[in-house]
């Protein structure tokens, strides 16, 4: 075996695959009771209230309701950098044109797929408190936020494709998984880094995933 | 080999539906030479769908493999760069499916690049461009087949990558873009395609001597 298989399945296979295999199994006992995910401290918006989309249980409302407030944050991104006179160089402005219509594409399908038990658009602060004051208005910054933004966001929907197995909307998710990642390539790419880290794309349980877009949410 | 490694393919032997195996099927099929054709099938259930991903990813890695053995004339420095690390990355997907399905695997398959001129940039950039929209659609199709949730989810590392690749060839193409993120694959409501096996299969035939059977795959 040489060097990068071992470091291949060095990485992938106790690193990701108990990973996952702990989370279907986590999956599976939660589909069982069909109890609601426990909420986390921020964002209470995320875990709605009793309300039943379209007969869609209560985990795969919140699973989805996750995915529309992530989306929401996209949509918002994308809508404040298009719309900034200035920011974004004319030879990239189709790239994040696109990426910008496919975000507000999701944020309309999955408001349409939870309907009444949609979440209301969160309210964001792009500078991070102040982290990044030149968010819209250097394009290095935005395009660098941009790549971690797409990045989280593959990781983000990838965490919950296991909590969506068995679920009619899983096919949904993973056609707007496999955006996030093209988005994620594309602006890797601009920013100078390789369009992947690995052969392996890591996936991030909510948890993880609120507390790292947590300062941009107000 | 560590126990730890053994994972997925106890796994798979728990999961298992059937065994995949070789057919020799002489006169039944087209002769592509002087031995019988060896015609691969693929299995049922899960293992028939690890086994096709593993089909698509040998396709994958034989065609990059090529293209880095035999670079076309005037490539850049940043065009082999992305080439080889996208060779190494369908590589390493190779081998965890060749592991994963251990027993069940089928075997190499044969690969058909005459309709390839590897001595030009465009039939090169084209044909990366084709099987990695292919197998991004390959991937999103087959995940909803899946039973298993480990599988699901172990997919679900692969086909972002994918995905990721397919911005990285479309960027050699257009520069980052509308293109390279997407614009041409993904629908208005911001969806990435979605294909059946059946139709994966058809489309991926003329680059694959190998026949591939499966029953079970619609």
């Amino acid at each position: 075996m040489n060097t990068q298989e071992k470091h291949i399945f060095g990485s992938v296979e106790p690193e990701v695959v108990e990973r996952i295999g702990a989370a279907a199994r986590d999956a599976l006992r939660k589909n069982r009771k069909l109890a609601v995910i426990g909420s986390v401290p921020i964002l209470l918006a995320v875990a709605s209230a009793e309300a039943f989309a379209d007969g869609l249980p209560q985990q795969i409302v919140d699973v989805l309701n996750y995915a529309l407030t992530l989306e929401h944050f996209e949509d918002s991104f994308y809508r404040k950098a298009n719309g900034t006179d200035g920011l974004i160089p004319a030879k990239y402005r189709g790239l994040f044109r696109e990426i910008g219509q496919h975000e507000t594409g999701h944020v309309a399908l999955l408001r349409e797929v939870l309907g009444s038990a949609a979440v209301k658009p969160p309210k964001f602060d792009f500078t991070a408190g102040g982290k990044y004051p030149e968010v819209f208005t250097n394009f290095k910054t935005f395009s660098t936020l941009s790549s971690t933004i797409e990045d989280t966001g593959v990781a983000a929907f990838k965490g919950q494709v296991s909590n969506l197995a068995g679920s009619p909307v899983l096919q949904t998710a993973l056609q707007i998984h496999s955006v996030e990642a093209r988005h994620a390539g594309s602006v890797r790419v601009l920013v100078g880094k390789p369009g992947s880290d690995g052969a392996f794309d890591k996936p991030m349980s909510k948890s993880e995933v609120l507390d790292a877009v947590k300062p941009f949410f107000i | 080999m560590t126990s730890d490694q053994e994972y997925p393919r106890r796994t798979i032997l728990k999961w298992g539906a059937g065994a995949a195996g070789i057919l020799v099927c002489g006169s039944m099929l087209p002769n592509f030479g002087i031995s019988p054709a060896l015609a691969a099938d693929l299995g049922d259930g899960d293992i028939a769908i690890l086994n096709y991903a593993y089909a698509l990813e040998q396709l994958e890695a034989a065609f990059y493999t090529k293209v880095t053995d035999q670079p076309f004339k005037g490539i850049t420095s940043q065009e082999i760069d992305a080439f080889t690390e996208i060779r190494d990355h369908e590589r390493a997907h190779v081998d965890f499916f060749k592991k994963a399905l251990g027993d069940h695997a089928i075997p190499a398959i044969e690969v058909d690049f005459s309709k390839i001129n590897f001595d030009r940039r465009s039939n090169v950039l084209g044909a990366a461009d084709a099987f990695e929209n292919l197998g991004v659609a390959a991937f999103n199709g087959a995940g909803p087949l899946l039973v298993n949730t480990d599988y699901l989810a172990a997919a679900g590392t692969i086909v972002s990558v994918e995905a990721r690749h397919a911005a990285m060839i479309s960027a050699l193409l257009h520069g980052p873009s509308s293109a390279s993120a997407g614009k041409g694959h993904v629908s208005s409501k911001g969806l990435d395609e979605t294909m059946p096996p059946s139709k994966v299969l058809a489309q991926a035939k003329p680059f694959i001597k190998t026949p591939l059977t499966a029953a079970s795959l619609k």
